[in-house]
């Protein structure tokens, strides 16, 4: 990936921030131009919940090109506490431990190389939330 | 807007055709599909394919293939819509000739995924979804169908033998099927048993990696069989985003569309080629082309309805799973086949009796769904 591309998307990626649609009050993530469900064009930017649960989740057992070495991974789709759902990578956790309404939180890892000359890419994976006593 | 017909169709094997590269399947299947076709001319032409650009570092396949074909001074493109490419290149080919611009259309469908290796076209299929936040987490498509298995077993207490039991099905109807990757019996015990893929989904429940190509003339004179009904329809690019990730809204809009055009419903239809990447993904569109009420599909395709001598056959020469998939060319595959079961041409893949026939294919998780209705005269 090339630099800039990648530079594009560190605000959001690093620091998990969405949008909230003025109009139905929808969280938004990824950013984008108007509101998926309303068509409202005003849009703020906010910070998304970094806690959630797991909804569905699966295994990676024959990864895509540059995620080889991570293989197998936990991938799950999530349901954050502010309501706005977000796909992402589950780590430090066995397959054998994932289950739907696993609570999750949000941290930050390295993602990919980019060979041995690329940058390397970093965002948001989660994890599971070992509870305070 | 005018009728518009089937004059010729044609396809190739599918497999691993080490000796053939993409321009080579494209004239196999293009020549013939002309040469049945018996049209004067050829006003058009539409080439649809998926990966040349990532898989062979191939663009420009209108141009390149028209050249290939001796087709010179006609306006020839490339249509992409991952791997719905097929159903939109047929919808796009079909107005052209409703509307009359164009008397005879040739659609070539082309995909050749045997030269590269696995993980690039793991990738290479990944494109059919957003780089950024959706791929960047290194889901594959598979992935991101195991995620709706997971949900539709736990809603609605599916039996995974339920879910496997269209795959098992699927590759009864390929055997004997001269184009077929897979013609072989597969049992839910053994695909149940096979290595995962993406938890919960199985290996032998997702379709192959494979290098084909078909054709079909389209015209504007009479033939036997009509295209009733072509539709595009498109969902939420996100799965986060639909409100319900069971709801294959793209389905539901683009076969309701249809079923009114062709003035029909989903009670007359005699045959089903259905969008089978993987197990889940059948069941879920046999549920939201109106055939199943929700929840119900994995059951329904268990209890073997969906078998060639059943209430409605589906994938009867083996679909995406046994059939195969080589994702660009696998439209205009499901295309040709329900003209050949109308026509009466399908061999031991023959169902009694079809009049009118319909095929759904998907790009993504159905972000894009078609539906083509074909009806014999
Ligand atoms: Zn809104």
């Amino acid at each position: 990936m090339s630099v800039p591309r990648y530079w594009r998307e560190i605000k959001y990626r690093y620091r998990l921030i969405g949008e909230l649609c003025t109009e139905c009050g929808a969280i938004i993530f990824p950013r984008r131009s108007l509101c998926p469900h309303c068509g409202c064009r005003e849009l703020e930017e906010c910070k998304l919940s970094e806690t959630g649960t797991v909804l569905s989740w699966t295994v990676i057992q024959h990864p895509p090109k540059g995620y080889e070495k991570y293989a197998p991974y936990v991938v799950a789709l999530i349901k954050l506490d502010d309501g706005a759902q977000i796909l992402s990578q589950v780590v430090d956790v066995e397959p054998e431990e994932m289950r739907v309404g696993l609570r999750v939180e949000a941290t930050f890892r390295r993602v990919r190389e980019d060979g041995s000359s690329g940058i390397i890419e970093y965002g948001y994976k989660f994890r599971p939330i070992i509870e305070e006593p | 807007m005018r009728p518009v017909y089937i004059a010729g169709v044609a396809l190739t094997p599918i497999g691993e055709h080490w000796e053939l590269s993409l321009r080579d399947l494209a004239c196999e299947a293009a020549l013939k599909a002309l040469e049945k076709a018996e049209v004067e001319r050829i006003d058009a032409l539409y080439v649809s394919n998926m990966g040349a650009a990532p898989l062979q570092s191939q663009l420009h396949l209108g141009a390149l293939m028209a050249d290939a074909l001796g087709l010179y001074g006609l306006p020839a493109m490339r249509v992409e819509a991952a791997q719905a490419s097929g159903g939109v290149a047929v919808h796009e080919a079909h107005l052209a000739v409703a509307s009359g611009l164009y008397d005879s259309v040739l659609v070539i469908g082309v995909e050749k995924m045997s030269d590269a290796l696995p993980q690039e076209v793991r990738s290479a299929l990944a494109m059919a979804e957003d780089q950024e936040y959706t791929a960047y987490t290194g889901v594959t498509d598979v992935g991101l169908c195991a995620l709706l298995h997971r949900l539709y077993m736990e809603r609605y207490e599916a039996e995974p033998e339920e879910v496997a039991a269209l795959a098992a099905i699927s590759h009864e109807h390929a055997v004997g099927c001269p184009h077929a990757q897979y013609p072989f019996r597969v049992s839910v015990e053994r695909i149940l048993s096979s290595p995962m893929e993406a938890d919960p989904i199985h290996m032998l429940e997702c379709s192959g990696i494979g290098d084909g190509a078909a054709a079909l003339v389209l015209t504007a004179d009479r033939g036997d069989v009509e295209i009733a009904a072509s539709t595009v329809a498109v969902d939420h690019f996100f799965l986060t985003e639909r409100s319900d990730p069971l709801t294959l809204e793209a389905v539901g809009t683009a076969s309701k569309r249809a079923y009114e055009r062709a003035g029909i419903s989903p009670r007359d239809i005699d045959l089903v080629e259905l969008h089978d990447s993987t197990t889940i993904i059948g069941i879920l569109s046999l549920e939201e082309l109106g055939f199943v009420e929700k929840g119900f599909g994995a059951r329904y395709v268990s209890e073997g309805n969906v078998r060639r001598d059943g209430e409605l056959p589906v994938n009867t020469f083996g679909g995406l799973k046994a059939r195969g998939n080589p994702v660009g060319a696998t439209g205009i595959y499901q295309v040709a086949e329900i003209a050949l079961q109308l026509l009466g041409e399908a061999g031991r893949c023959q169902v009694e009796d079809a009049e009118v026939g319909l095929a759904e294919n998907l790009g993504g998780v159905a972000s894009t769904a078609t539906i083509t209705i074909l009806r014999r005269h």
